[in-house]
């Protein structure tokens, strides 16, 4: 083998190293396979990215508070630094957890991180369902990917509601007080599961040990499982990418993973990191010391759940008195349909979209091109009306505080919220269609009449027209021959190049603009190439007027 | 390649022909008279990639690399500050500095001292990043590279299904049922005996009635949140308290919360008991269950002017005049009445305890 040295191979005790690993562990195929992975590059990819980072700053975070959290509900009288709560019969959790806030160096800023990075948790989550379900990413192959992600969803909301229960306030401990009555609402299995779940009784004594073992244990456990496989399938299946020059179903155009884009990854979990340090420093939550020890016979008005759990607290504020009265004496209490039922449904159709979709269209094909959302009304709008309901049922979630603050009546708010959730998502959907179409129908007008330039010629016969600036080669009626294909179509003079990229330098230009117009005209960009090109080739600028008044000369439109 | 020299190897052991990389095609001697870019390209190609283009950086020494240059170290410089203000008040607070300690009488520097850290931190993390984000769009090479999706093979499939069904044909599964059945009874069995600890977790609800009961009995006082007895005279007629069981932790029982309300003589003269239970209050007095029958939450505010009171967690409402019928909201049954009369000294006391289940609907409720 030979050992020279070029000056192009790495300094010869690093690359000899590299050979000394490489030779034991056979990396260097993988490595170079990972390292030229090529990742799409569109800002909405990123946020299954602040998810994946959300869960490491909780992992972080929620590590530290374990050392100095105790899951007990044995009585204890206060005795710490916090003056109002001194002498305060309470559980060991609720002691602990003041202990972190107060008593802990930096206590009270890793468990506002902690909560913080769950809100963001969640809300990434969702927003990140929401970019796959209307770009139809879920398409074959990825239903599994996309039933998985769902999974995820839910176990994100089981770690919320099991980690906010964990201080033991008063606040936790009515949520809890609601989930014990939803366990128990369950027909036929329901105060088994109860006795199950609680070891008896609410609240018993068992019920935070538990809670917090499946809060730091085994829904991480799973989570971790879960998101492994997620980027496994999403890895093996590549990622999807948006119609655009190129970009074809059997490839994908972007950058290599090292090192743009393992580059602009690393900087965005430094983002999210700092976002949610900052916010748990400068923005206090849930100051559980306000709150006090959670009593069954105590409640604070405008008690609420975190945000991902409000719209089943709205769905359970909306639904009718309806118990279900049934031969025997048996009961199917009111409180089982809107939270038990509603939240079933609701994930198991977001679960089963992707076939049920399939099973709707007939398509049967592999997708790896996504869709814009306007190009598939029926789904934005399906998805439309499905915000809808939810949002109806998240504002109710809050309706006693915007009664309060906006003083309408609270009945009048529930009403709105009962008659709101039935009448309001179908408008949703029909207003969505129209919009959807209306937004193809624009695409294709600029396609075959051009961009609206904004200037106004007179015409020799008197007539005023607007000036066009079609995207590619017109027939002999001025219409442009471009066909949709999928992709955004420019709708402004400025995105097809009709201003000069802009000097840069921000006291003083640091560029000398002859360059900066050499440049344009190099990427035929914009007036300067046009008009260049004008020189060389018409020589007759009175014909149609010059570039710079307004485009290409153009025939009226019909 | 030299000579294997390694003992129990034969002169004839060689390496199969897809043994590595492409080393055939690529000889030691070919890939050194290739630059470093040449050679990053060539693995690319061999990974399915092609780089389509490259925008180049700005040129070495220009005014905008420059530039670029200080923002980037701008930002890491600052991250750099942020990080030194957080250790320094982190480890100096309580030394050098105040105490970060803050109790709620204080609001000097201790107030300050989680928003201070918190800002520090926040701000490192986030110029780091931020250094980081200019670094890839300022000053590295912006590169379209186009990489080649595969799609299964029908090679892959056909093979796979051929290893597969041959090694279920060795075991023989199919044809040896007897083998088959004995392990799926195994199988199950086993299942059983994995999931049985979980069995420890069933316990038997309806066990004691405890759903029905509460701490609650004939003669036990009423007492407020502080123990103390309560006597008829004690409140304004309109006011509501909220009592408890004179029993050893009857202020925490879940249960047994109960609202002792003095009606005013307008809303007695209006008052309609549920049936058969008109006897069930003391004079002006009447004591309902405090625990919503919807979801169990303390219900709490009473506004005394509609004899309503209101459910905070689902805005249940409940008509004190009308037996605590819930008159709007999720709720579907009254509260609960507690009988009350006085004892020898004049006391509140329960007559027994309530006659129904308290708190949330279950199945079956209706039985017990």
């Amino acid at each position: 083998m030979a050992t020279t040295i070029t000056p192009n191979q790495p300094a010869p005790r690093i690359s000899k190293a590299a050979s000394e690993v490489d030779e034991r562990l056979i990396v260097a195929g993988p490595l170079r396979r990972t390292l030229n992975k090529v990742f799409p590059d569109h800002w909405s990819f990123l946020l299954g990215e602040i998810a994946l980072y959300s869960f490491v700053i909780l992992l972080l975070s929620g590590t530290f508070l374990t050392f100095y959290y105790d899951p007990s509900l044995s009585e204890t009288e206060y005795q710490g630094i916090y003056a109002p709560l001194r002498g305060i019969e309470m559980s060991r959790a609720y002691e602990s957890s003041l202990g972190i806030s107060f008593d802990v160096r930096g206590g009270l800023l890793i468990r506002q991180i902690h909560h913080w990075a769950a809100l963001l948790f969640v809300a990434s989550i969702v927003v990140h369902l929401l970019r796959i379900f209307f770009t139809g990413a879920f398409r074959k192959p990825r239903e599994t990917n996309w039933g998985i992600g769902v999974v995820l969803l839910v176990l994100a909301l089981l770690m919320g509601v099991t980690g906010y229960t964990l201080p033991d306030d008063l606040l936790s401990g009515t949520g809890l007080r609601i989930i014990s009555a939803i366990i128990l609402s369950i027909p036929v299995i329901g105060t088994w599961a109860h006795w199950a779940i609680f070891d008896g009784d609410f609240v018993g004594d068992v019920i935070i040990g538990r809670f917090y073992i499946l809060h730091v244990l085994i829904l991480p456990a799973v989570i971790l499982a879960l998101i492994a496989l997620h980027l496994l399938l999403l890895i093996k299946q590549k990622h999807t990418q948006f119609p655009g020059p190129g970009r074809t179903e059997h490839n994908v155009v972007g950058n290599r993973l090292f090192p743009a884009f393992a580059g602009k990854a690393t900087a965005l979990f430094f983002i999210v990191f700092g976002l949610c340090a900052a916010l748990g420093g400068l923005v206090q939550i849930n100051p559980f010391w306000l709150w006090g020890p959670y009593n069954p016979a105590q409640v604070s008005a405008g008690s609420q759940p975190d945000w991902y759990i409000g719209f089943l607290d709205g769905s359970t504020r909306l639904f009718p008195a309806w118990d279900i009265n049934l031969p025997g004496d048996y009961t199917i209490p009111a409180l089982f349909w809107p939270t038990v039922v509603i939240a079933g449904l609701m994930f198991t159709l977001l679960a089963l979209y992707p076939q049920i979709e399939r099973k709707l269209t007939g398509d049967t094909a592999s997708h790896h091109l996504l869709q814009r959302p306007r190009d598939v009304p029926v789904r934005t709008s399906i998805g439309a009306m499905a915000l809808m309901f939810y949002g109806v049922l998240w504002l109710s979630g809050g309706n006693d505080l915007i009664a309060d603050k906006f003083d309408i009546s609270l009945n009048a708010m529930t009403w709105f919220g009962r008659i709101g959730c039935v009448v309001l998502p179908p408008i949703a959907y029909m207003v969505t269609y129209r919009i959807c179409l209306g937004l193809q129908r624009h695409d294709r007008e600029v396609l075959e009449h051009g961009i609206e330039t904004g200037v106004i010629r007179r015409l020799p016969s008197g007539e005023f027209i607007e000036v066009h600036q079609p995207l590619g080669p017109v027939d002999e009626h001025g219409h442009g021959q471009l066909t949709y294909a999928g992709a955004p179509v420019p709708k402004r003079m400025n995105q097809v190049g009709g201003a000069r990229r802009a000097i840069k330098g921000f006291f003083k230009p640091i560029e000398q603009p002859s360059d900066v117009e050499l440049e344009a005209q190099r990427e035929r960009r914009g007036l300067a190439a046009a008009e260049a090109d004008r020189e060389v080739t018409s020589g007759r600028p009175s014909e149609g007027g010059r570039p710079s008044e307004g485009g290409r000369p153009q025939d009226p439109r019909d | 390649m030299s000579k294997d020299e390694r003992a129990g190897s034969r002169p004839d052991d060689e390496a199969g022909p897809l043994h590595g990389g492409p080393d055939e095609d690529y000889t030691p001697e070919q890939l050194a008279t290739m630059d470093r870019e040449e050679l990053n390209r060539l693995g690319a190609r061999y990974d399915g990639v092609e780089v389509l283009h490259v925008d180049p950086p700005p040129a070495p020494g220009s005014a905008l690399e420059k530039q670029a240059e200080r923002q980037v170290s701008l930002a890491f410089g600052i991250a750099g500050l942020f990080a030194l203000a957080f250790a320094v008040v982190y480890f100096g607070s309580g030394w050098f500095l105040p105490t970060w300690q803050w109790g709620s009488d204080d609001n000097g520097w201790s107030a300050f001292y989680t928003p201070f850290i918190g800002v520090c931190m926040g701000g490192a993390l986030l110029f780091l990043g931020v250094g980081m984000v200019l670094f890839v769009k300022k000053l590295l090479p912006h590169e379209t590279a186009v990489q080649d999706k595969h799609d299964g093979s029908h090679f892959d499939r056909t093979t796979t299904a051929a290893t597969l069904m041959g090694g279920v044909d060795r075991v023989g599964f199919p044809r040896r049922k007897m083998i088959g059945r004995s392990l799926g009874f195994a199988g199950g069995a086993l299942g059983l005996v994995l999931i049985a600890p979980i069995g420890g977790l069933i316990k038997n609800p309806n066990k004691g009635n405890p759903l029905g009961t509460t701490e609650w009995a004939e003669g036990i006082r009423l007492v407020r949140l502080d123990g103390s007895p309560i006597r008829p005279g004690d409140q304004e007629p309109g006011s509501l308290e909220t009592v408890f069981p004179a029993v050893p932790g009857g202020n925490l029982a879940a249960d047994a919360a109960t609202m002792l309300i003095r009606l005013r003589p307008e809303q007695m003269s209006r008052l309609q008991p549920r049936q058969g239970q008109s006897d069930f209050g003391y004079g002006d007095y009447v004591a309902y269950s405090k625990i919503c029958t919807h979801a169990g939450c303390p219900v709490s505010l009473y506004e005394q002017e509609t004899s309503r009171i209101l459910c905070p967690c689902h805005q249940s409402q409940f008509d004190v005049i009308q037996g605590a019928k819930p008159v709007f909201g999720p709720a579907t049954r009254p509260l609960p009445e507690l009988p009350i009369t006085l004892d020898d000294e004049g006391y509140f006391v329960a007559r027994s305890d309530y006659i129904e289940a308290v708190g949330p609907t279950y199945w079956n409720r209706e039985r017990i």
